[in-house]
This record gives structure tokens, sequence and C-alpha cells, in this order.
């Protein structure tokens, strides 16, 4: 099955870059998990949530710490169960208490980055992991795509699913409950997806710019669009757009292509700011 | 001054009601609601008028589910047969959307009404469907626009359409404190007048202006807390419960501004 896509991609992309192997693997994880940085993003910034989803990088990180430690091959495993749990715990208590959203975040991520650092640094082995701090892109390996391909359907299905109920929370919590939408079990399948798909990427893209990838193309494509459908379309068209073009500039700059990917996302949403007034 | 009492008998007197029965809220260790027993027949308009924190709001979205309380919503047909729970249109006091958000009116309406999610496409006959909603409240070309660069007032019609569409059995309006203009509110309850008359509908109003309850409610309920008093408002207005809560200075607006109607 993957020669047969090797050969698909030879023949459509006959250029020197895609012909290595760990270069068609890192497209088709960037045309895998790109669209879906792109579809989430919409919400997260729409629904503001751009610092709790840079707190869940911060859980994902104590969750690798953690797996780590169990002495487990894949602690990325371990770590999409311990970030899910530590998106249910923010989501519910953002819920319940009064307090600020903002100080019940900051407090979780404080502790969290804190608890993966302590736990990574016993023995004095933390170089062992500072890669999970920029993450590279080039070690994804064949089996990493299969899960990349199970968990790009589990998202786009999802999405259809939880969608419009969603969106309709974050428009007013009293007029979707008015329409008999139950707030809370959608907040918290939404911050499950984010927490699945940020833990499962950290190890390829880096903690440190994680949250860009999520936030910049949904970032860009609300400054120049007007309806929900240009919006979430937009904004998985520059999330693809700038992964592969971050990933072939990464490839002959000889640069991280994780941050490579940032930049060129940045670029556009700078560029999307300036034709931001003829949308609004 | 006596007023007229519930009625808390299984059955209502005249066609459908709807009861409130025995709600109270707490939040922490604060009551903010007691007790309260509310008795609304179809095709009035019932206004709840208070002082700032008298858990006005509360009640609208304790009716909602929105928060935890005790005591029953039910609603009951013209044969007084329990049908349940009603069927809420709720047009909320105001949105907590972003303004740049790019969510236009038939987002809004496609997310509330309908299976297909609206990110992934939409039809001819939903939008149809939308324009002919937008049309009761005279708002068919705000369909395309985005609900931030909407007036307060026509975000308040897009919203009292979208309460209707589904008809409910039970219309909840909390009026906006500000972003309206003196204009669009009485467009507003014009349009919420008319809609009333033709679905004969039942409707709770949470209202800031007095003025404006006075002209158009059936009757007004005084909350703080719990029912003050009820009733026409006339009977409201002039019963000295009201005036306490409102304070001396309220009392003596409208007394001359009574005079000044008088005089014309």
């Amino acid at each position: 099955m993957l020669e047969f896509i090797y050969k698909v991609l030879d023949t459509v992309l006959p250029f020197q870059w895609a012909g290595h192997e760990f270069m068609k693997n890192a497209l088709l994880a960037i045309l895998l998990i790109t669209p879906l940085f792109g579809l989430l993003g919409t919400m997260i910034v729409s629904n503001k949530m751009a610092f709790f989803s840079d707190s869940l990088g911060h859980g994902a990180f104590t969750g690798i710490a953690i797996g780590s430690l169990l002495g487990l091959l894949k602690p990325v495993f371990a770590a999409v169960v311990f970030s899910v749990i530590f998106a249910l715990i923010i989501t519910v208590i953002k819920n319940k208490s009064r307090a600020s959203t903002d100080t019940v975040i900051g407090v979780f991520s404080s502790i969290a980055i804190a608890l993966g650092l302590v736990l990574l640094s016993l023995g004095g082995s933390f170089n062992t992991y500072s890669a999970y701090l920029i993450g590279d892109l080039l070690s994804i390996s064949p089996t990493e795509i299969a899960v990349l391909i199970f968990v790009f359907l589990a998202v786009i299905v999802l999405w259809v699913i939880i969608f419009n109920k969603l969106l309709l929370v974050s428009v007013n919590q009293s007029l979707a409950s008015s329409r008999g939408v139950k707030t809370l079990p959608v907040e918290i399948i939404f911050t499950s997806m984010i927490a699945v798909i940020v833990t499962i990427s950290i190890q390829w893209v880096g903690l440190l710019i994680i949250n860009s990838l999520l936030v910049l193309p949904a970032a860009a494509a609300r400054n120049i669009t007007g309806n929900v459908r240009k919006y979430t379309l937009f904004s998985v068209i520059i999330a693809i757009f700038s992964g592969i073009g971050g990933l072939i500039a990464s490839y002959y700059l000889n640069t991280a292509t994780g941050a490579t990917i940032v930049l060129i996302s940045g670029i556009i949403f700078f560029i999307s700011l300036a034709f931001k007034s003829k949308f609004n | 001054m006596e007023h007229e009492q519930y009625n808390f008998g299984e059955h209502c007197s005249g066609l459908c009601c709807t009861k409130v029965e025995n709600f109270c809220v707490t939040i922490g260790s604060t009551k903010i609601l007691d007790d309260v027993n509310i008795h609304i027949h179809c095709g009035e308009l019932t206004a709840i008028i208070g002082p700032n924190g008298a858990g006005k709001s509360t009640l609208l979205k304790a009716m909602l589910g929105d928060i935890k309380h005790t005591g029953e919503l039910q609603f009951l047909d013209e044969k007084g047969k329990h049908n349940g729970h009603p069927l809420i249109g709720y047009v909320p006091q105001n949105l907590s959307f972003d303004s740049s958000a790019p969510t236009s009116v038939l987002d809004l309406f496609m997310v509330s009404n309908s299976k297909i999610p609206a990110w992934l496409l939409t039809t001819k006959k939903i939008k149809e469907k939308v324009k002919t909603s937008l049309s009761k409240v005279n708002g068919e070309n705000l369909m395309n626009k985005r609900i931030g660069s909407l007036s307060g007032g026509e975000l308040q019609r897009v919203l009292l359409a979208l309460a209707l569409d589904p008809v409910p059995d039970l219309l909840l309006l909390d009026e906006p404190v500000s972003g309206i203009d003196q204009k669009g509110l009485e467009l507003f309850y014009n349009t919420v007048s008319e809609l009333r008359k033709e679905y004969d509908l039942s409707i709770i109003l949470v209202s800031h202006d007095l003025d404006l309850v006075e002209k158009y409610a059936d009757r007004v309920i005084l909350i703080n807390g719990t029912v003050l008093c009820s009733g026409t408002p006339k009977e409201v207005f002039n019963d000295e419960k009201t005036s306490k809560v409102f304070g001396m200075s309220w009392y003596n607006s409208r007394a001359d501004s009574e005079k000044k109607n008088g005089v014309q």
C-alpha cells in the first residue's frame, strides 16, 4: 500500500526533495495533519481558546514524561491519555468554577509543564527529551502515518457531528440550551479532540510552536472571510499550503521543519491583515 | 390592595398556559430566586420587571434549564392535558461572540436548525427557509451579513426570527440593556406584538424600560428574589411595592409624565 503511494508521489512530484523516503513520509503526514489544524483552529480562535490549546501542549509534554517514566517504548500513547484527562479537568473546572478562565488554565498549565520538566530531568537525562520541545517532522514512520489516517477520519466525522452545536454554544450558551444542546459534553468532545491532535503532533512539531500551527491559519482566514464555510475552507487551505511550503523550504534551507511552517503561516497572516478592511 | 392571585389548580382557566411552579435558584451560598410561581396564558405578553440583581435574567435561564433550579416548568394545552416541558424560543440579552467572527446570519440559523454542518455546505432549500423566517421580522436582506456587523436592533430582530423557528410554545425575551436606540426598540416591540397575535404566543419579557412595558404588556410581574406583585401594568405600577423597589425618583418622574400626558 505504502509502496504504491510512494510510486504515485514519485510520478506526481518528480523533484529532488521528494526523492527521499523521509520527505515522502513527512509530506503525507503534513497532508493529514495540517487540515486538522486548520479545521480545529477555526473554533479555537472563535472561542478565544488560544491560551487553552497552548496549555494542552504543556499537558501533552507532561504526559510524555509520565509515559517515559513508565518505561513505555512509545510514550506518546500514555501522553494521549494524560492530556485528554488534563483537558477534561480544565474544561469541567472552567464550567463549574467562577474563577476566570485565564486563571484556571494558567494554574493547570504551569503545574503541568513544571511537573513534566521535573519528571523528565529525574536522573539528569533531560537532553534525551529536548527533542519534544522542537520536534522532528522528518522522523515520522509509516506506522505513525497509519495512526494519522485513523485520527484524520475520526476528527472529520466528529467535526461533522458536533460543529453546529459547538458554534451555537460559542455564540450564546443559553441560546444553545434553548435549542436542546448540552453544553458540557459538546465542549468536552471538542477539547479532547484538540488534546489528541496536539499530543500526537508534539513529537513532530514540538511543544514550542505547536500552538501557532493551530492558531495562525484560522487567525489569517478570519481576516478575509465572512461566513463559516469560507472561514473553514481558507483556514484549511492556508494550513496545508504553509505545511507543504514549510517542508520544501526547510529541505533547501536546512532548517527545522515545524518552525519553517509556522513562519510561512505567519507571513500569510500578515498578508491577510492587509486585506482585512475589505471584509469588515 | 388585593391582586389577582395565581391559579394553582391543575387546569388552565382559559386556553393553553405555562406554569412556573416553586422555582428556587441558589448559586454558591446565595439564594437568587426563592419560590417563584408564575402562570401565563397563551397570547399574553407578560413582562417581568425588577431592580438590577433581582434575578430576572436568572429566572429566564432557569426556565431554559441553563441554570440548576428546583421547581417545575409545565406547559398545558387547551384541554388542560399535561403536556410537559414547553418548546421554548429564546432571545438572549446579548451574544458573547467576537464581533469580528466570520459567522453569517445564515450560519446562525444553520447551526441552530440544520443537521448539515454549517462548515461543509448549504442548500437552496435551507436558504429559502431562512429567508422565510427572516421575512417575519422584515430582515430578508440580513441573511448573508456577518452577525458581528449587524446593528443592535437588527441583531435583536434576527434573534427573534431564530427564536420563532420553529414556532415555540413559549417565547422568552431578554431585553438588551444597551446597544439599541429607542426607534429600534419600538420596531422590535411592534414586531413582537404582531407575531403574538399571529401565532397566539405566550411571551415572557424581561424588561428594563417601564414605559415600553406599560405600552405593550398585558400583565406585569414585579420580582425581587421572589414575586412581589403581579397584575395589569396599571395595577402593578400603582402598587406601593413597585415605587418602593424603583425608588421615589422613578415614582415622581412617572407622575410628572402622566400629568404631561393629561395636559396633552
